[in-house]
């Protein structure tokens, strides 16, 4: 029998390699087809209104113009007269029309009147906290605080910021002879169709749904969602199929958010570094739903702590997941207080870290420590760092900033076929998503490992609900599933193969192993059949396996909990306030790589992201109307190529990372940037800006309070 | 009449992009190409078009397509909605973040902001019209070598804008670059590999010329 376990590293032919991604061809030419790009013959265009008010009730609602315009073809009413609002943005109604154009119009003739209440949009005063308040004490904090040689208190903060997909939520959904059939951009191929029972009338197992490629998710796809819903219903009441994908405005304002997060931290530390004690009480909120706030502090857990936190109801439109749930702003609140105590205490920051992690998780202190020294030497640290308040003339400032995150990254409950066909062929089948990451790509490679083909003979098929069940890609749980899931099919199916051909030479199996297009023997290894010759000895039948991968910890071929280092090196113009890349080195760890190429690239797109709602990204509510006042993208900033500056990423290999298995890497690199980029500016002018992102009012004000102007 | 979009110093910033779009926007009542039987306002300049839809005929791809339009139909709705042509992405739909971008004339532009009745008489390249998977131009295929995709709903946009930049220098500088390739947005964050792929892709179309 074939071992389940992974290769080791110098028999891999294409496990850790560079490779193309295999729908990059479709991607780069247009070719690939996303939800927003499904036309269907008679197909309709559906529109939303959405509220103008953020909080209130709707008074009056009159759709019979939007009903008598040429053209509309089914409408929905989505909020009764009476019901509360609580959200600018929230749906009101819904309508479906021959051509978009129409359907814009349409919308406008909907007279709706509602009953206005002012809405509560402020989340940085703790005094407006609500609900359960968490507080835990461990160790003694009053007697470390009273041993500690210094003490450093500040606040900081995150502010709530939006996913901005590119692809908007929504789907077509259309009626077929046997049910329906959908096309969501999805996080969550296998998830959907249980999610639209309701609005469609329909056992799941008569909804078919296809997603072959989503345009971005970031966590904020996982369910088809009220726009979804509406869209099932457009297509019931018209009879036709429907194109429902929400508009730029209300992708912003209601498609998920980000929690704000804010924090008054007291931590101190004695003559060498060392903390001896840490207190925080934190806010933030998640909207009209009242998650309360992160725990503190994140991946440092000082034996003296004492924290509370709790939440704070506004009127805005729920948060959803986003890319690292609740990470980036605890790592942010947490890195900046302890950098502005190693600044205070005349420690360097580097060495400050050293010395503190023995606080941090056990399994990870020789991950971190080999991190801080690979980071360090990238970026040239010892010629660089300088004490707080970059001191040299002039108005451009320079510093460094440090930051450390961790995440869990275990796979999820994953089902995959493996077929392999008389004439040779291999097909991967299996309900999982792609959202860019590479996934198909990874599968690809898996199948063809395992039985000894190149990655072209390989045809990997996802993004339907009809192959096994994939759970939702989200928490960086996707790679392990399915690598485990798949692999386990593919050994599956080659054991089969392999007995075959075993029978045929008159062996047992376990002699034999897949590799380089041929069954061969493994003592002999010239003893050998090709892989078609070996496939041709199953006669009329394919061999089908399934493999399952079950959710938990660690398997034999995944793992969770991952380590990552992160140095951003800024410029800072003390006149202008504007903050400038220069560089930012990322040093990650995630277990065994299966696609090198896009595992870089996660990891290069995540310091992206993180220079962007480090420096641009808010969503900015009036706090009268409660309405998004830059809900898009010309003020809703994303970072420009421009914008960027250099970039390093140095993925951690080797048998001390890879041996411990297939562990998810799309979270972990986005947690830092915001901390890294914070304490860089902090170094270099000298002064603490509290909240991110840094803009240049941010940067100016906190000028005033001190610093090097 | 076609307005020319002003020249801008290297590539195309979005600045320049913005000012050609409001040029070609009152181009409207002054059409006289398309068919005279469905335009009886070209005999009279000043005779509004519309509202209803009216038949045009747009040259995409090296293809005369006609295409039935309302005068506000803007050139990507026209392509995506009523000629299945999808490569171009309906993103921000205001100009700024050029998931949009075809050429007409040569010249990269945001589909989003320009009218259909306003492309006649263009020549209108898109994505699909570079190359296909299985036959990729040189920027598709750098895009493809460099992992300048995640997941790709901006990369077609930056591909015609690349493709654009590097049409006019096949060894940009950085600002260059900077202006050719501002005007696109990515949420993915892929611009390391756009970085990677300009320089490879160039390289091989300077070989070429």
């Amino acid at each position: 029998m074939t071992s389940i376990n992974w290769p080791p590293a110098d028999k891999r032919k294409l496990i850790g390699k560079r490779i193309d991604r295999v729908d990059g061809p479709k991607k780069s030419s247009g070719a690939a087809k996303y939800s927003l790009d499904i036309n269907r013959p008679e197909m309709l265009y559906g529109k939303i209104l959405g509220s103008p008010i953020a909080r209130g009730m709707l008074k009056s609602l009159d759709t019979s113009k939007a009903e008598a315009l040429a053209g509309v073809e089914a409408i929905h009413v989505m909020k009764k007269v009476g019901d509360p609002i609580n959200w600018a943005g929230e749906e009101i109604v819904a309508l479906a029309a021959t051509t978009e154009e129409i359907a814009t119009e349409a919308i406008k003739l909907i007279k709706a009147e509602y009953d206005r209440t002012p809405p509560q949009m402020d989340d940085t005063d703790p005094a407006k906290g609500e609900g359960q308040k968490r507080e835990r004490t461990d160790g003694m904090p009053d007697q470390g605080f009273k041993d500690a040689a210094f003490t450093s208190e500040g606040r900081y903060g995150a502010a709530c910021i939006t996913h901005c997909c590119l692809e908007p939520h929504g789907q077509v959904s259309a009626w077929t002879e046997s049910g329906m059939k959908v096309w969501p951009s999805t996080q969550s191929v296998s998830g959907v169709a249980a999610q639209l029972t309701a609005a469609s009338k329909l056992d799941a197992s008569k909804i078919e749904v296809d997603c072959q490629n989503m345009g971005g998710g970031f966590g904020s796809k996982f369910g088809p969602g009220a726009v979804g819903a509406v869209g099932v219903e457009l297509s019931k009441k018209a009879k036709r199929p429907v194109k429902l994908l929400l508009e730029r405005d209300m992708e912003l304002e209601i498609a998920g958010n980000r929690p704000s997060a804010y924090a008054d931290i007291k931590v101190a530390c004695d003559k060498e570094g060392k903390v001896t004690a840490w207190d925080s009480k934190s806010w933030g909120s998640s909207g009209v739903g009242n998650w309360g706030a992160p725990p503190l502090p994140y991946v440092f857990q000082f034996a003296n702590r004492s924290t509370s936190s709790q939440g704070i109801k506004v009127n805005r439109g729920p948060v959803q997941a986003w890319r690292a749930p609740g990470h980036p702003q605890r790592c942010l609140i947490t890195m900046s207080a302890l950098e502005d105590l190693a600044a205070k205490a005349g420690v360097d920051a580097l060495e400050f870290y050293l010395k503190n992690l023995d606080a941090a998780p056990e399994n990870l202190r020789s991950t971190y420590a080999e991190e801080l020294e690979i980071a360090a030497k990238l970026i040239d640290y010892k010629a660089k760092a300088h004490k707080r308040g970059d001191t040299t003339t002039g108005p451009i400032k320079r510093g460094l900033g440090i930051s450390l995150h961790t995440w869990g990254g275990a796979g999820h409950a994953s089902a995959c076929n493996v077929t392999i066909n008389p004439d040779g062929s291999v097909a991967v089948n299996i309900g999982t998503q792609d959202l860019g990451v590479g996934t198909r790509t990874c599968l690809g490679i898996v199948v063809g490992e395992t039985l000894g083909l190149p990655l072209e003979a390989i045809e990997v098929n996802i993004g339907r609900n009809s192959y096994p069940a994939d759970g939702a890609s989200g928490g960086s749980t996707t790679i392990g599933g399915i690598s485990s899931s798949s692999r386990r099919a593919a050994v599956a199916a080659l054991d089969q193969l392999l007995k075959k051909v075993a029978d045929e030479l008159k062996i047992t199996p376990d002699k034999l192993e897949a590799a380089d297009g041929k069954i061969r023997e493994v003592e002999h290894p010239d003893k050998s059949i090709s892989w078609k010759d070996a496939c041709k000895l199953l006669g009329q039948n394919s061999i089908t396996e399934q493999g399952k991968h079950t959710a938990g910890p660690r398997t034999e071929l995944t793992n969770s909990g991952v380590g990552g280092v992160q140095i951003a090196d800024v410029s800072v113009d003390i006149e202008t306030g504007i903050v400038k890349m220069n560089e930012i080195v990322a040093v990650q760890d995630c277990g065994l790589i299966i696609d090198l190429k896009t595992a870089e690239s996660q990891v290069y797109g995540a310091l992206i992201m993180g220079v962007t709602y480090a420096l641009f990204e808010e969503a900015i509510y009036d706090p009268q109307t409660g309405r998004m006042l830059n809900p898009d993208m010309e003020f809703y900033r994303l970072a420009g190529l421009s914008d960027v500056g250099k970039l390093r990423v140095h993925m951690m290999t080797g048998d001390k990372y890879e041996s411990r298995g297939v562990i998810g890497l799309g979270e972990p690199p986005v947690i830092t940037p915001g901390a890294a980029i914070s304490n860089a500016v902090a170094n270099a002018i000298g002064v603490r800006v509290p909240t991110i992102p840094l803009t240049a009012d941010r940067v100016l004000k906190a000028l005033h309070s001190g610093g090097v102007a | 009449m076609q307005q020319k979009t002003p020249e801008a110093p290297s590539g195309v910033s979005r600045r320049a992009f913005l000012r050609g779009v409001g040029a070609s926007g009152v181009a409207t009542g002054l059409l006289t190409v398309g068919f005279p039987d469905e335009l009886q306002a070209a005999t009279d300049p000043n005779a509004p078009i519309g509202p209803g839809e009216i038949k045009i005929k747009l040259s995409i791809n090296g293809e005369d397509r006609e295409v039935s339009v309302e005068p506000r139909t803007t050139l990507l709705d026209a392509l995506r909605n009523r000629l299945d042509i999808t490569g171009a992405k309906k993103v921000c739909d205001r100009a700024t973040c050029g998931a949009c971008t075809v050429m007409r004339d040569g010249r990269p532009i945001y589909a989003c902001t320009a009218l259909a009745i306003d492309s006649q008489g263009s020549k209108i390249t898109t994505i699909e019209g570079l190359g296909n998977p299985e036959k990729l131009s040189p920027v598709q295929a750098a895009f493809v070598h460099n992992d300048a995709q995640q997941c790709g709903f901006c990369t077609p946009g930056f591909v015609v804008a690349c493709t654009a930049m590097l049409q006019k220098h096949s060894s940009p500088t950085p600002e260059q670059v900077r202006l050719g390739l501002g005007g696109n947005l990515c949420r993915c964050g892929t611009y390391a590999g756009i970085k990677e792929a300009v320089i490879e892709a160039g390289t091989k179309m300077g070989a070429k010329s």
